[in-house]
């Protein structure tokens, strides 16, 4: 009860000192506009935010070490998150100033309007492709390499239960933690990748066919796909994963490939959608009558006339889809039911480090690797929204 | 008003009827199974006579079309069937009246409604209200704020936000329980406390989509001449979203919060595995690893049925709040 009736007194002190800032402000200006016409949710705004950042820097600067000599974790992680929130902000700005220098005139003019977020975006999925394709170079040791050392700390230092050898430790049985993060990125954004890519396969192929075909394949295919839609996809995916457990185990087939197939399609059921809509609309353009006129078979008709078109709202539906197909994967892999040991795969880092957490008062450090698990999906998730708000900004042409 | 009955009418026999094919392709999906239930209830243990007898008893001997008929008329009138993990347990230690599915589901389903209501009311105030105050101060420096925040949020995990919850909240600073091990006889008081965490967790994702939503339906109107014209009168700017802008975009907003809310009673799954909260969505992935076909497929329908109801009421609110479509020409 006490920490509410802090935040309380706390709320109300600001609410105060807003009034009290704008009556200054307003005093000492000789009634400016800018303070004269200055709404109370304003001010109070200016020194909620200013409180905020005093408060911020403050508890950057305490002693990582209390004064019975335990580490102060929440000091610690905060200083973390802070210099990696600075690191991000200075690699974006130095890539998008680099964006600006070297390259053909075209990509020049495109990171001169980018804003921060998309530089930061694009540089992260750079380095998510390059762990991923080349994971085997750089990770130290093997994914499924089993040390004697089981539970290593995370950090290096012998003093403090880690080990060189291992700068983020082991798990529970002993495999190097480094080097499957490392793998994860080649396994879970892989799979989740191809997933995508056979969504979409199905999915606009459908749906452009549905679209140019019409009849009776438009209302089987919408109706099927109305029916799928309802039910919710996790959800779905659970149900199916149930049975294809049994099947995988009947015929041998790693539970993975059915994974990448039921995922697929109960997503391409939301491409479809888009890829219909889409085509629909440019179905009764004149190019495609003429086109039609001309005598072009179907294929001709989807994949010269009508894709081209449709390229642009397709590339951030592809965009989406990957965040949502990734995160689908990763809360399966998560609950226990996605991609399989021995594959390394961050949702089921996660699931297994994650009671560490709760030591976190005593060893900082030992937090650390679930939390980096759970964070490499968040980071890539959150680059590629970035990238594709950026997108659908531009091509909309919004200015507010 | 004939007309809005009809059309809520018809939009309620179209979500029956989605409802009634729903079931039948989650009833296909299970019976496609290699084998069947006995066998896999058997394991081991399967002789032909005991499998024939428990064939017998589940009535895996009629026809596909009876027994999904049977099962319908006992999902309407609430015999949900008998879990395979409680047979197994009755028929190996002859024990007599294990729990059925509906025993097993209702306290649980109870849990998530309970989970889903104080997230929905944490949540769908926040989020209005922040649209609105986004939508009031566009292009400033809380906007922008909000905007990384939010688009972080919607991105992340589940579990991460939960962890970082249970990190900063539970393990540094001990404010709330990261376990929430809710049982019968609790306080509410002490319920509320229990289920804090992961309502928060919800919270954070579902409050940031909202907020997007509400933001961008306000200020898709904000160019439209009648807001000029309530400018120009001289209102403030706050009058003029909540008394001019806000009506009109009430059905989108209405729109959103009932398809989060959809998102809240499936999304409570993983939510429901970190925190260990007794609820709907943890029996459903327990039963998912032991492949406890009666308890999933009972939990799927409940899942969609949840879902449709509340897309069902979406469309149903959405159709109330545009006088267009109450008085149609």
């Amino acid at each position: 009860m006490s920490t509410l009736l802090w935040l309380v007194t706390v709320l109300g002190g600001i609410a105060v000192a807003g009034w009290v800032f704008r009556f200054a402000g307003q005093t000492v200006t000789g009634n400016a506009p800018r303070f004269r016409d200055m709404p109370y949710g304003v001010a109070f705004g200016y020194v909620l935010g200013v409180s905020i950042l005093a408060w911020a820097i403050w508890y950057y600067f305490q002693p990582v070490t209390t004064e019975q000599g335990l580490p102060n974790a929440g000091v610690m992680f905060f200083r973390w998150g802070v210099q990696g929130l600075i690191i991000a902000m200075i690699a974006a700005y130095v890539f998008r100033f680099l964006g600006r220098l070297i390259g053909t005139a075209n990509s020049k003019k495109l990171f001169r309007a980018m804003p921060l977020t998309a530089a930061f975006g694009i540089l992260t999925i750079i380095i998510y492709a390059i762990f991923a394709i080349f994971a085997d170079a750089i990770a130290p040791y093997g994914q499924e390499q089993i040390f004697e050392q089981a539970n290593v700390l995370p950090g290096g230092d012998p003093a403090l239960g880690g080990d060189p050898a291992h700068p983020l430790g082991t798990d529970q049985i002993g495999r190097d933690i480094l080097s499957r993060l490392i793998y994860g990125a080649q396994n879970t954004v892989g799979i989740a990748f191809a997933t995508t890519c056979l969504a979409f396969a199905l999915g606009a192929t459908f749906g452009l066919l549905a679209a140019v075909l019409g009849g009776w394949l438009d209302q089987l295919l919408s109706r099927a796909v109305d029916v799928l839609m309802a039910i919710p996809s996790l959800i779905f995916a659970l149900l199916l994963m149930t049975i294809a457990s049994v099947w995988a185990s009947e015929w041998g087939i790693p539970l993975t490939i059915f994974m990448v197939v039921i995922i697929a399609v109960i997503d391409s059921t939301r491409v479809f959608r888009l890829a219909r809509a889409v085509g629909v609309n440019i179905v009764v353009m004149d190019y495609i009558e003429a086109a039609k006129l001309r005598g072009e078979g179907m294929g001709h008709l989807i994949f010269r006339e009508i894709l081209p078109n449709a390229t642009a709202p397709l590339l951030a539906e592809f965009g989406l889809r990957f965040c949502f197909v990734f995160l689908t994967i990763a809360a399966l892999s998560f609950l226990g039911v996605g991609i399989q040991p021995p594959l390394a795969d961050w949702g089921t880092m996660v699931r297994d480090l994650a009671p560490f957490i709760n030591f976190a008062a005593f060893a900082p450090l030992a937090a650390v690797t679930p939390l980096l698990a759970a964070g490499a999906i968040a980071l890539l998730t959150v680059a590629v929204n970035f990238v594709v708000d950026w997108m659908l900004h531009r091509s909309s042409g919004l200015k507010e | 008003m004939q007309n809005v009955l009809k059309i809520i009418l018809q939009r309620l026999a179209l979500g029956l009827l989605t409802l009634l094919v729903v079931s039948i392709v989650i009833f296909i999906a299970v019976n496609l199974l290699p084998g069947d239930f006995a066998e896999l209830i058997l394991g081991q243990a399967a002789t032909p006579e005991s499998v024939a007898s428990i064939r017998r008893d589940l009535g895996l001997d009629q026809s596909m079309v009876t027994r999904y008929f049977s099962w319908l008329g006992g999902m309407v009138t609430g015999d949900l069937g008998t879990s395979f993990a409680q047979l197994n347990f009755q028929t190996n230690l002859g024990g007599t009246g294990g729990k059925t599915v509906a025993e097993q589901i209702a306290p649980r389903f109870a849990n998530t409604m309970f989970l889903a209501s104080v997230t929905a009311m944490i949540a769908v105030p926040l989020a209005v209200t922040l649209g609105i105050l986004a939508a009031l101060y566009r292009n400033t420096v809380f906007d922008r704020v909000a905007n990384i925040a939010t688009l972080s949020s919607i991105s992340s995990p589940e579990f991460f936000m939960a962890y970082i919850l249970i990190l900063f909240l539970a393990v540094l600073n001990p404010i709330f329980p990261s376990l929430s091990n809710i049982y019968e006889g609790m306080t509410f008081g002490e319920k509320l406390e229990k289920t804090m965490l992961p309502a928060l967790t919800l919270t954070l994702v579902v409050t940031a989509h909202m907020m997007r939503m509400t933001r961008a339906a306000i200020i898709s109107l904000l160019a439209s001449p009648y807001i000029e014209m309530a400018r120009l009168k001289g209102i403030s700017p706050m009058r003029v979203i909540v008394k001019h802008a806000l009506p009109n975009a009430l059905a989108p907003i209405i729109n959103v919060i009932a398809l989060n809310l959809a998102y809240l009673i499936t999304g409570v799954v993983v939510v429901e595995v970190v925190f260990v909260y007794p609820g709907i969505g943890q029996l459903f992935v327990d039963s998912v690893k032991i492949r406890d076909i009666p308890v999933v497929q009972a939990c799927c329908l409940i899942f969609a049925a949840a879902y449709i109801l509340l897309n069902l009421m979406a469309d149903i609110l959405s159709i109330l709040s545009n006088p267009r479509l109450r008085h149609p020409k």
